[in-house]
């Protein structure tokens, strides 16, 4: 029978903090309750969900759904109904943000390293990669995905984010208690903790990070959250300098370059994390127009240039 | 670029919602398949007298949804002497064994001890937590115990509704079990002469006997605050059928000389057959920012007119990297049963009387100190060490009774 992966409980000031690692991220829940049993279960119910989608749909892992599609040379393939949801949703986004949002796009990684030092690839080099992407050659029949041989699809820009929602719906459902999910920096809040109007959040200069356990002089802004989720898109730990030129890790797919001119980053707070990391996502890619784009959305947000 | 001036919101919080409500995948409960295993061993020493050495074993399956079954098992194995309640006197004493084969011859001015006490006990709980509503969670359990002279069956359940998104806890439960007493030797008729040297006959009244335990028990708990918790609970009991100890005995003395033994030097011990009995328990937790702290008291009266008052405090230190620090203290004051009697004196022999040194007078303290560690895997492992001593107060002049216990225990979760 598999080992449990490590979880760290600690107690705080009337809450019990969850930790764990997961998909390449410190995973945390803060848990409304005194209750350590209860904090216990709930966090082996998050950490369970996380893990669970990080093994399904982890394009580093073998074996998976993910791993089968980018084999299939061509073939049809059948997906569960999970699998069809995220593809639904994923041509969803692709469509309403006219290609910007593309699942396809991850091959062009293999043209890009994004280490700080590394040169920029030469102009033919993502010319030949273009040819194996873009979502619109791809035959999405619900639950049929066929794509052209050498296509790969990447759930990477959605999968953290979806996990946070997910765990969320669990925790709601095993429990009555109020919670906070912090997965390397989505979070998503259920509903005020007791007593207070809502859990205290600090963006950091680069990422959102909670400050109820680490007050560090990095934090940009703070501000209260009730309810909802929240998702950043940056670039300021990815990114590379090439004779002064910065070039950000977040790459447009319609050009195969990187964006001109976008913000250092961008803070969305939404009804779901999921939501949160879409729309920041496609404000990053509007670059030098990410607050124009942001402003026509009715959310809360924040950027740091 | 092609984005401005076209709001997506509407669209992408509509496909968001599909994707998160549509792939609920049914039945899925992440907390499926989690194994617990819990295990220890106690050592329990008292000095110069009884020691026992006690494994447990319990197995926890978590079902999803809350629901779990368990199963616990538990291995007694006690060896040494016990007292078997006649009083020490200024001449050796001579006893029959309660299988009346063997005797034993206690010093002058010692306590009598039987050191015939052997046994062990297998005892077996199996527990179904289901929840049975949002709000309402219940407990159904089974008990088990065999030892070589009782056998004891029962039920339980336990009801606990949540109020006020759970911050309040109403509980309601009730125990039953039948017991079997099947002592060697067969049923002393209490208050009649026991066998001595000169004397070997013995009144029995059958070779075995039955008793009911029932138990009614009130609970709420209430969190007070971010960080504090309340527990008040009431108990009720009900004990009927045969309740005495088929292996202790009275002393009596002649009554013109209140430390020589009469000519019917020891009587077996009889007791009221029902018992009335009532507790009520208070229990806060309250968290420091890492550390616990765990206070309780317990009040118990029974219609035996035995009566304790017990507080009990625990605080446990964290330590940064996984580990702990959780010293005890524990104080109880007994006021003796009614019919509780150091000794009896000739002619004046009542209808009911013990001299178990368990139903008198007497003050338990207990300090002790446990340490866990949580490993990387997640399994935690403790080591408890404690020193009890109960001591005698008022006017019955037992021994102090000095214990020592040790527990290891190690839970890890696969």
């Amino acid at each position: 029978m598999p080992h449990h992966a490590p979880l760290r409980l600690r107690a705080g000031d009337g809450y019990w903090l969850v930790q764990f690692e997961a998909m390449a991220s410190p995973c945390e829940v803060l848990l409304d309750t005194p209750d350590r049993k209860l904090a216990k279960r709930l966090g082996r119910i998050a950490q369970n969900e996380v893990m669970r989608i990080e093994k399904k749909y982890s394009r580093y892992l073998g074996g998976n759904i993910i791993h089968r599609i980018n084999q299939a040379k061509g073939q049809p393939i059948e997906v569960d109904e999970e699998t069809a949801g995220l593809l639904s949703y994923a041509d969803h986004c692709f469509r309403i943000s006219d290609g910007l949002f593309d699942i396809t796009s991850g091959v062009l990684r293999r043209a890009w390293r994004f280490d700080g030092r590394s040169k920029p690839p030469g102009a033919d080099k993502i010319e030949q990669l273009l040819p194996y992407m873009g979502w619109s050659r791809v035959s999405w029949q619900p639950p049929i995905l066929q794509m052209p041989s050498d296509f790969e699809i990447d759930l990477g820009g959605i999968g953290k984010e979806y996990a946070v929602d997910r765990s969320a719906q669990l925790l709601a459902a095993a429990s009555d208690i109020s919670f906070l999910i912090n997965y390397g920096g989505d979070l998503f809040a259920n509903r005020p903790p007791g007593h207070k109007p809502g859990w205290l959040i600090g963006l950091e200069s680069a990422e959102a990070v909670l400050t109820t356990e680490t007050t560090t002089n990095a934090i940009h802004e703070q501000f209260v959250l009730a309810h909802g989720g929240i998702a950043t898109s940056g670039d300021s730990r990815r990114y590379l300098i090439h004779e002064g030129k910065r070039y950000s890790h977040i790459i447009n797919p319609l050009t195969g370059w990187p964006v001109q001119g976008a913000p250092r980053s961008v803070t969305v707070l939404a009804n779901s994390c999921t939501e949160a990391g879409i729309l920041s996502t496609l404000a990053m890619l509007q670059g030098s127009n990410a607050e124009s784009f942001l402003a026509q959305q009715d959310i809360r947000y924040w950027t740091i240039r | 670029m092609q984005l401005n001036n076209k709001p997506i919101r509407q669209s992408l919080a509509l496909a968001t919602a599909t994707l998160l409500a549509g792939t609920s995948m049914p039945g899925y409960s992440a907390d499926t398949g989690d194994w617990e295993i819990d295990s220890g061993i106690l050592y329990y020493s008292e000095d110069g007298r009884v020691s026992a050495i006690e494994p447990v074993i319990q197995l926890r399956k978590y079902l999803g949804d809350e629901e779990a079954i368990s199963a616990r098992l538990v291995v007694d194995s006690l060896t040494g002497s016990s007292a078997n309640g006649a009083r020490a006197t200024d001449s050796p004493q001579t006893f029959t064994s309660p299988s009346g084969k063997k005797t034993y011859t206690t010093n002058a001015n010692e306590t009598p001890l039987d050191p015939t006490f052997r046994d062990s006990r297998v005892a077996l709980n199996t527990q179904w937590d289901k929840p049975l509503s949002q709000t309402l969670r219940g407990v159904f359990a089974f008990n088990g115990s065999v030892e070589h002279d009782y056998t004891s069956l029962g039920i339980s359940s336990t009801m606990a509704k949540d109020f006020n998104q759970r911050n309040t806890t109403l509980t309601a439960g009730f125990a039953l079990s039948h017991d079997s007493i099947k002592p060697l030797g067969g049923i002393p008729v209490g208050m009649s002469a026991a066998p001595t040297s000169t004397s070997v006959s013995k009144a029995e009244e059958g070779s075995k006997d039955t008793k009911i335990v029932s138990d009614l028990l009130l609970g709420l708990t209430q969190v007070v605050g971010r960080n504090t918790l309340m527990q008040l609970n009431y108990n009720y009991g009900r004990d009927t059928g045969y309740l005495s100890d088929p292996y202790k005995l009275v002393s009596v003395m002649r009554n013109d000389d209140p430390d020589t033994l009469a000519n019917t030097p020891y009587l077996y011990e009889k007791r009221p057959d029902s018992k009335t009995r009532n507790a009520l328990y208070w229990k806060l937790v309250h968290q420091f920012s890492e550390d616990v702290l765990h206070l309780s008291y317990r009040y118990y009266w029974d219609d035996w007119g035995l009566s304790a008052h017990t507080i009990d405090a625990k605080y446990r230190y964290e330590f940064a990297g996984r580990h702990y620090l959780m010293p005890h203290i524990r104080y109880s004051r007994q006021y003796q049963a009614d019919f509780y009697h150091y000794q009896l004196s000739e002619g004046d022999i009542p209808s009911y009387a013990s001299a178990d040194y368990r139903l008198a007078d007497m003050s338990t303290t207990t300090l002790g100190l446990k340490y866990g560690i949580q490993t990387q895997s997640g399994s935690e492992f403790s080591v408890r060490a404690e020193v009890m001593t109960q001591q005698s107060e008022g006017n019955a002049p037992f021994p102090d009774v000095d214990a020592n216990i040790i527990q290891l225990n190690y839970s890890m979760t696969f």
